[in-house]
């Protein structure tokens, strides 16, 4: 194909919603052998770019700083934390959940969007699903070392023990082990298996020993045999359907934590729904902030396209509106029920001590998103990725705010109190996204962070060349004639 | 063991054949020629899921989904045993008068343990029907199999199929691929 170079930036442009034009979720002249190309390439790459040891000096340098944290919180003890006697759950329990929150986009796009046919989400399913495995790893590690003796975190599980004694199956707490443990598990397994054929890819193409090895022993010997496929699918299609409800009922159990107590602002039936948007929204916003650069220092314009990333800002304006209707019908409720503990708590978060954390989080997560009804602004990369990074600002503080303002100022005012954190806390906080960063660097690089068996699967060559049947997009209304090819 | 030959010290035995397509459509009607010949011990590589192969292909619906369906069943039940005897048999827990076994409050880790198990079993239970991990396979000793995952489809006809010729089915590929059929070995 030859064009001038206008009608090429015109054809990397595939953000138009003409219905009589179906989107092409591959743009530029690639085939199957270009897109093996240029993920492969990313794994075969001689030298690393500067830009990615850059990233990895300072994201590993964070994560020793989280470990040293870790060892000083161990070998000291939890009042090096700024938790208090009202707020006993402090950096700890908000970051634990914003890190589970961040994950449930990976699995939203690899389970959800799956079922629901939306083909675009071959592009950007690995790169998201490695990002929930992170958020998981970091999310953990928070409740583990809150218990304070971390000795004895093996409590937490059901294990035959020296005193006789079994965990209260009863407690929401018990109820999170084991969602937030499934969750990690089949998330890894979903991962790990949507990864087997590409990573034969890799092996098919090894051009030295140590890679052939490695990749032929992570690949497991697949040899794209149809009739493996066709149980591959099956698996495939089983595994999403598994997942979605988990996803959903993840942040669900992670919010019965708080609904199934008795504090003023946290029992309320609203909370599962809530908290599953708000970590749907919180998680395309890390997907969009990681996706952004990873693409421009990787060249991956054409396979992670504009329109992937305008698709990513509507599901981020949709639940940012979900998440903003739910803090205003907690404010409906607080009035309606008539109790005036819960009226008092919401009047104390909007203007009380914490109202700049209160204002913080409805300005990044209500009238942030807002920008995106504007195609311009939302086509605009650099915009996107700056509101997708106030956004995982103001779901933090969204976390901080459920967490520390319910606690520092419940029934009696004479047990009220003001929590601040503690530097070790910020350190260990800040050290958290140095081991999700470190984490992730090595993903792309080592990994291949698109699936490229998906991808060329929706893209035209793949289908039968017969009219009325052509290139999988996003649109499935066949005009004839608006094809464009 | 027919047709073993000695190449270069080591010796080999045929495997099978090996025939190479560029596009979709082709490769769909090999696929179809080859069923309809009667073929039984075949496969096409492709490296993406096609759709429409398996019809062409005759591929029979995988009993995946009962294994799966099995997992999830003993996940259950094993979550629910679990917590009635930890909580109601061998260390009964009294909490606020409540009954030591009510169904309501262990619907949340019987559920996950149900993920947990159906999700093991869907990827174990793939892996063990497909027959991996098997790293080594005589279709890697083809260098042209290479492309099976990055761009090009293939149909393989294995030499222990009963309807296997040396000359018919080189004649029945070679006609539906339209290039030489590469013949594949393996070791003895």
């Amino acid at each position: 194909m030859s064009t001038t170079h206008i009608d090429t930036l015109n054809y990397l442009d595939n953000t138009g919603d003409d219905p009589a034009v179906r989107a092409r979720l591959v743009v530029g002249d690639n085939d199957f052998h270009s897109v093996t190309d240029k993920v492969c390439g990313i794994v075969e790459m001689p030298k690393t770019p500067p830009m990615w040891w850059v990233a990895f000096a300072i994201s590993s340098s964070l994560t020793l700083v989280l470990f040293s944290m870790i060892g000083y919180l161990i070998t000291t003890g939890i009042g090096v934390w700024g938790l208090n006697v009202p707020v006993g759950w402090g950096y700890a329990i908000v970051n634990f959940v914003f890190w589970v929150g961040i994950g449930h986009a990976g699995t939203l796009i690899s389970a959800i969007l799956f079922l629901l046919r939306q083909r675009w989400r071959t592009s950007i399913n690995r790169f998201a699903e490695a990002m929930t495995i992170f958020a998981v790893v970091c999310a953990g590690i928070f409740p583990g070392i809150h218990v304070g003796r971390i000795w004895f975190a093996y409590w937490l599980f059901p294990i035959p023990n020296q005193m006789l004694m079994w965990p209260n199956f009863r407690s929401p707490l018990l109820w999170d082990v084991f969602a937030v443990g499934t969750y990690a598990t089949v998330s890894l397994l979903f991962w790990y298996m949507g990864m087997i054929p590409d990573l034969a890819s890799i092996r098919d193409r090894a051009t030295t020993r140590l890679r052939y090895y490695v990749y032929g022993f992570l690949s497991l010997g697949w040899r794209s045999s149809n009739r493996h496929w066709h149980r591959f699918e099956f698996a495939y299609l089983l595994l999403a359907s598994l997942a979605t409800p988990l996803v959903l009922s993840v942040h669900s159990v992670v919010s019965f934590d708080f609904a199934v107590s008795i504090m003023p602002g946290w029992h309320t039936t609203i909370f599962p729904p809530y908290f599953v948007a708000g970590a749907i929204f919180s998680g395309f916003a890390m997907v969009t902030t990681l996706i952004i650069p990873t693409r421009k220092l990787f060249h991956l314009e054409e396979i992670i396209t504009k329109r992937h990333l305008e698709n990513m800002a509507k599901i981020m304006l949709a639940t940012g509106m979900m998440v903003g209707l739910a803090y205003s019908t907690e404010f409906f409720v607080a009035w309606y029920s008539g109790n005036q503990f819960e009226a008092f708590t919401f009047l104390n978060r909007a203007f009380g001590p914490y109202a700049w954390a209160y204002w913080t989080m409805v300005t990044c997560n209500v009238v942030v998103p807002q920008i995106f009804w504007f195609r311009k602004l939302r086509n605009n990369t650099l915009i996107l990725w700056i509101a997708s990074v106030l956004i995982n600002v103001g779901m933090w503080f969204e976390r901080f705010v459920i967490v520390v303002s319910s606690l520092s100022r419940d029934y009696l005012p004479t047990s009220w109190g003001y929590y601040r954190p503690s530097a070790i806390d910020v350190l260990t906080f800040v050290g958290s996204f140095g081991l999700f960063f470190t984490l992730f660097l090595l993903f792309i690089r080592f990994l291949p962070l698109i699936g490229m068996a998906e991808v060329k699967g929706v893209m035209p060559q793949a289908h039968l060349d017969r009219p009325g049947h052509r290139g999988h997009g996003d649109y499935h209304g066949d005009i004839a004639g608006a094809e464009v090819v | 063991m027919k047709d073993q030959t000695t190449t270069g010290g080591e010796s080999t035995v045929l495997y099978g054949y090996l025939a190479q397509f560029d596009k979709v459509d082709e490769l769909l009607v090999g696929a179809a020629r080859v069923r309809d010949a009667g073929y039984t011990r075949w496969d096409a590589h492709t490296p993406f899921v096609i759709h429409g192969l398996d019809a062409a292909m005759g591929v029979k619906k995988t009993i995946l989904p009962y294994i799966v369906f099995a997992g999830g069943l003993t996940g259950t039940t094993a979550g629910i045993l679990l917590q009635w005897w930890t909580n109601a048999v061998d260390y009964p827990f009294l909490i606020s008068g409540k009954p030591l076994f009510s169904l309501p409050a262990n619907i949340p880790v019987a559920f996950e343990t149900t993920i947990l198990f159906a999700a093991l079993s869907a990827l174990v239970g793939m892996l063990a029907l497909n027959g991996l991990p098997r790293l080594y396979h005589p279709l890697f000793r083809s260098r042209a199999f290479k492309r099976a995952t990055d761009d090009h489809f293939f149909i393989s006809i294995e030499a222990e199929d009963p309807l296997f010729d040396r000359e018919s089915t080189r004649k029945l590929l070679e006609s539906i691929s339209g290039r030489p059929v590469e013949e594949v070995e393996d070791e003895v």
